[in-house]
């Protein structure tokens, strides 16, 4: 019994953490079509640069958000300079970013070596509390709530701002969002900035749970692969509860099954695939 | 092939030859050419945290011995694996058809090993590796290979019996990657420790790459204590968890879970550990003492398993070289003096080696403490002339299967 309560916990914490982590490659891969295999680097950016932060005596919620901006700006010039050239050339923009990614990860190594770092939690989040007699750790607590506001932030800023409509329209008709005079080019670069943020802040968020190494990276790329897909690409709502679903599987699959793990995580993504290809909440194309 | 060679290299022998010239009042010895070590490492993705710990090691045992091995020069040549067993194949047939190194240092993973074991002893060139793969030197033995680091089981074994006797544990779980290496550690702690009337409750196999430990941890429990084999990046991450999760029971380790150069990345969470290694930064030798202060020196950390290995490698290379007179054309002669090397004070202590190659050693069982705000480890007890094959019979050891994922299965 216990075993369930504390694999049901975790999975919500653990799907909270999921979210973060892919909230931004949904808003990238879903409204901009760009297949970014960057993302497990910006998220392992950002945890790299929360550690050197911290280490310079910032706290940890403004380390996380500054680690966010530093993200995000190199995210804008990721678009600017390097995907804005390659418009709708898929091929092209996946072995792109995939380079890209291998450069970063030569770059941490420089610049952090090879050690693990561990990012230590706010001291007043360590230990934990009691929830119906069962002992949960509080940060995990937090990164639930946290993934939570950023769900609703999100939905907010996409559904309901003129920024939100403008993006809308830009992304299902570029041409005619222009011709209305909408900045197509310059809401593109910030969607893939606030992506690409979204990623350095998931990567800070998650380093008291998963420390940085080099490597970290590729950890994460197929889980935001797996969210994205499994939820269906251009809903926030598909990657949100994709990402508990993620949690669950991950959770169970690895207690319960440890051998096949990797089956039970992949395998209803591959279902999905081909019995709902545009994922549980997607929209069918067009 | 043998007379055209890169100009820089050229130049960086004619330097060390000049520079040899000039600092010996015996001219002759500047003349022989130099002898010539590779080493494989990795410099580059997830592995690179040893493989840079490696090449400081071999770095710190040149500048040691003034880049000279038995009074004649020598030279290192490095190569980067990119920690894959293709790439390991490129640079080890670089290495010796290429540079005709004498021998070769290294590689890091077992899995780099397999894939150049055959074709260097069909080259005859001694390797001297730290991969732990345990059949290197048991059921599928390489003659022209030397490890003076420990196989995978070797200082589990200690461990298990630390546990079992002084610690008093007499049921534990265990948790280690789902590979090779973690098989054989925990088969050989669950062989000692069983023998000696303990029981292994549940073995739990994370993959190699897992972002949350929290499905195992909430297996762990009914316990005396959790013994870890988690290696590389890992053991920070279960640390982290283990303590979010309030597991609150002993944890035990085996060398790479609790590496003396990892401590810097744990955090309070790790006080309290008990681990095993081959090698431990606070023995209080002249030989490792040295070493020690002249890596914080030089590298700006104390030196982890890795990096001592490659060092010892170094001595190992140099007491062999002085047998032989400095002779390197005589493969067989060289791996043979290889093997008879016995040293007396080394960072690792004595050691020598058994007739497999592999080192018997001292085992240092260690509790890590906070001293002066750093994590260090403390030797609490060391187990001298550790063999490979423990206190078993070789043969019958021999004839035993390799230890894997389901062997020694579990007693129900």
């Amino acid at each position: 019994m216990n075993l369930w309560v504390v694999l049901g916990g975790n999975s919500i914490a653990f799907g909270g953490l999921l979210f973060l982590l892919s909230a931004g490659f949904a808003l990238i891969f879903g409204l901009m079509r760009i297949p970014n295999l960057t993302h497990g680097s910006l998220f392992m950016m950002g945890a790299y640069f929360g550690v050197s932060l911290i280490g310079w005596g910032l706290g940890f919620w403004p380390a996380a958000l500054l680690a966010a901006l530093g993200v995000g700006a190199f995210g804008g010039l990721v678009e600017r300079l390097l995907l804005r050239r390659l418009p709708g050339a898929e091929l092209a923009q996946v072995l792109v970013t995939l380079g890209l990614s291998f450069m970063i990860a030569d770059a941490c190594l420089l610049g952090w070596g090879g050690d693990p770092l561990a990012i230590a939690a706010p001291s007043e989040l360590h230990g934990s509390i009691r929830i119906a007699g069962f002992a949960f750790p509080l940060y995990r607590i937090v990164v639930i709530v946290v993934a939570v506001l950023i769900a609703a932030a999100l939905w907010i800023l996409i559904d309901r701002t003129r920024l939100g409509a403008m993006i809308r329209a830009g992304v299902d008709d570029p041409d005619i969002a222009r011709v209305v005079g909408i900045r197509v080019s310059l809401l593109f670069t910030i969607v893939f900035s606030l992506g690409a943020g979204l990623a350095g802040f998931a990567g800070v968020i998650g380093g008291p749970i998963l420390s940085v190494y080099p490597g970290l990276d590729q950890d994460m790329l197929p889980l935001a692969l797996v969210v994205v897909i499994l939820g269906g690409s251009g809903s926030l709502v598909g990657s949100f509860v994709g990402s508990f679903v993620v949690g669950f599987l991950y959770n169970f699959g690895q207690a319960l099954f440890p051998e096949l793990a990797y089956v039970v995580l992949f395998l209803p993504m591959l279902v999905v695939l081909v019995v709902r290809p545009q994922g549980l909440f997607g929209r069918a194309a067009p | 092939m043998t007379t055209t060679r890169p100009t820089r290299r050229m130049l960086l022998k004619g330097a060390a030859a000049a520079t040899a010239a000039a600092s010996l009042p015996a001219p002759a010895i500047a003349d022989a050419p130099p002898i010539k070590i590779g080493l494989l490492t990795v410099k580059t993705g997830p592995l690179a945290q040893g493989g840079i710990q490696m090449e400081q090691g071999t770095d710190l045992f040149f500048k040691h011995v003034g880049n000279k091995l038995a009074g004649r020069p020598a030279e290192l040549v490095i190569a980067d694996t990119g920690g894959n067993p293709a790439g390991t194949k490129t640079k080890a047939q670089e290495l010796i058809e290429r540079d005709r190194v004498d021998m070769i240092f290294g590689p890091l993973a077992a899995f780099e090993l397999l894939a150049i074991s055959d074709y260097v002893a069909r080259q005859k060139c001694p390797i001297l590796s730290l991969a732990a793969a345990e059949d290197m030197t048991q059921r599928k033995p390489n003659p022209y290979f030397i490890r003076s680091s420990a196989t995978s089981a070797q200082a589990m074994r200690p461990l298990a019996d630390y546990a079992r006797k002084e610690l008093k544990y007499s049921t534990v779980i265990t948790v280690a990657n789902d590979f090779a290496f973690g098989y054989e550690e925990i088969g050989g702690f669950q062989r000692v420790f069983e023998d000696e009337g303990g029981r292994v409750k549940a073995k739990l196999w994370p993959p190699l790459v897992t972002p949350d430990y929290t499905p195992f941890l909430a297996q762990m429990s009914g316990v005396d204590a959790i013994v870890s084999g988690l290696g590389g990046s890992n053991p920070v991450k279960f640390m982290l968890q283990y303590k979010d999760q309030n597991i609150g029971l002993p944890l035990l380790g085996g060398g790479v879970a609790m590496d003396d150069g990892l401590l810097k990345s744990f955090g309070d969470e790790a006080i309290g550990v008990i681990s095993s290694a081959a090698y431990t930064v606070d023995l209080d030798t002249p030989s490792n003492r040295r070493y020690v202060e002249d890596s914080i020196r030089d590298y700006g950390g104390v030196p982890g398993s890795y990096a001592a290995g490659l060092y010892c490698n170094g001595m190992v290379a140099e007491a062999a070289l002085q047998k032989t007179g400095g002779k390197t054309d005589d493969k067989e002669a060289l791996i043979e003096a290889m093997r008879a090397v016995s040293l007396a004070d080394s960072p690792r202590g004595p050691f020598h080696f058994d007739h497999f190659g592999n080192v018997v050693g001292d085992i240092f069982i260690r509790r890590c403490e906070k001293k002066d705000g750093k994590l260090v480890n403390t030797t609490i007890k060391t187990y001298h002339d550790v063999s490979q094959f423990w206190t078993y019979d070789e043969k019958w050891f021999l004839a035993q299967p390799v230890y894997s994922r389901d062997y020694p299965p579990l007693k129900s």
